[in-house]
């Protein structure tokens, strides 16, 4: 490793056409799509039951994922999330992108990255309990099957996406 | 071949999850390698300098969808056997609205935070927290919230369904408005010098 400059990233279509190909795959091998925010649930709801098991089963929302006695943890969508940790490794590190750092725009400071990253990511759990998937699993999976509530989905997206620009230009721009 | 695979009994369900960990080596290798592991990349397109995330999820909806439909005219992919993401239509317009905002505020969406996460960001360890905090209060608020979660449904509806056309008019729409999409942002990106790299990057 005498090179430690990071790698240049791919050119868009490529990285898409690729992604595509993952996609068409997981619906012929398990007849689904990709996804991630179900696997966090999964596991959060696991790890609720772990510590007030009554509470779960006093909620049918959370209580449907341990039915008939089901882990939810043993499920697709939790096994290929660990893939999607291990895949973005594995391109990171053959590419000299592996550094502990905080991805930031030069005007804001760690502490406040740090705010608004936890502020973004509670609306995004919420959204994605709220519409059934995420950006994977609603706009690229339901995209692709050109399921009508997945193509509203994905240009309210890119709307909301556009809105918060503005707001958000210190800590990007 | 009867695809796909794994509802119509072809292997055990060890067998399915190791499938799902290879599937998800390549999710998170094309994720990285298109640069969603980084927020600055990401965000980029919501100030027009950068139309990565764009150009990589329509690229990747087009051949998915034309290879899926493909499949489903030739026989070799069975409907019946295939989850179809079913349609509330307001709150997955709300939602999706919600999302966007939280993708601009926060930086990422939950795939891209494990890329993040796995490329050493420690600002994806927050955001993790919080999409993890944000499904505690969905879940809990869930019984208020279930009469709207359910409003606009309309069961398994296709979008060629809705228009009244064949999946592949939808199909070459989708082409079409990538292409224009694509061609716009391409302007634009030149014109800002505006597409991201890591920082340091060799140039080649």
């Amino acid at each position: 490793m005498t090179n430690t400059k990071p790698k240049p990233y791919w050119n868009p279509y490529a990285a898409g056409l690729g992604l595509g190909l993952v996609l068409l795959l997981s619906y012929m091998i398990a007849g689904q799509g990709l996804g991630s925010s179900g696997a966090f649930a999964r596991l959060e709801y696991w790890l609720l039951n772990l510590i007030t098991p009554g509470h779960i089963e006093s909620s049918p929302y959370m209580a449907k994922y341990f039915a008939n006695g089901a882990n939810p943890l043993s499920n697709y969508l939790v096994f290929l999330v660990l893939g999607v940790l291990a895949g973005g490794f594995i391109s990171g590190i053959t590419a000299g992108r592996v550094r502990k750092t905080v991805d930031k725009g030069p005007r804001i400071s760690n502490r406040g990255r740090f705010m608004f990253a936890f502020i973004g990511g509670t609306m995004m759990g919420f959204a994605a309990r709220l519409a059934r998937g995420c950006t994977s699993g609603q706009a690229l999976s339901g995209g692709a099957t050109l399921a009508l509530g997945s193509w509203a989905f994905m240009f309210a997206f890119f709307a909301g996406g556009f809105m918060a620009a503005y707001f958000m230009r210190r800590q990007w721009q | 071949m009867n695809f796909p695979l794994e509802p119509q009994g072809a292997f055990s369900l060890t067998t399915g999850l190791l499938m799902a960990f290879i599937v998800g080596i390549g999710f998170g290798y094309f994720l990285e390698k298109a640069g969603f592991g980084s927020a600055r990349k990401l965000t980029a397109q919501f100030y027009l300098k950068d139309f990565a995330v764009l150009k990589v999820m329509f690229t990747a909806v087009v051949v998915a969808g034309l290879g899926f439909w493909g499949l489903v005219s030739l026989g070799m992919l069975d409907l019946s056997f295939t989850f179809i993401n079913l349609t509330f239509i307001w709150p997955q317009i709300v939602g999706g609205l919600l999302l966007g905002l939280g993708f601009t505020i926060g930086g990422y969406c939950p795939g891209t935070s494990c890329v993040a996460l796995s490329t050493g960001k420690i600002d994806a360890v927050w955001y993790i927290l919080g999409i993890l905090f944000g499904i505690f209060i969905y879940s809990e608020m869930e019984p208020i919230m279930n009469s709207f979660s359910n409003a606009g449904a309309m069961g398994e509806t296709f979008v060629w369904q809705w228009l009244g056309v064949s999946p592949g008019v939808v199909l070459l729409a989708a082409v079409l408005m990538a292409i224009g999409a694509f061609s716009l942002g391409t302007v634009l990106e030149r014109q800002k010098n505006g597409v991201v790299q890591p920082e340091g990057a060799e140039t080649e």
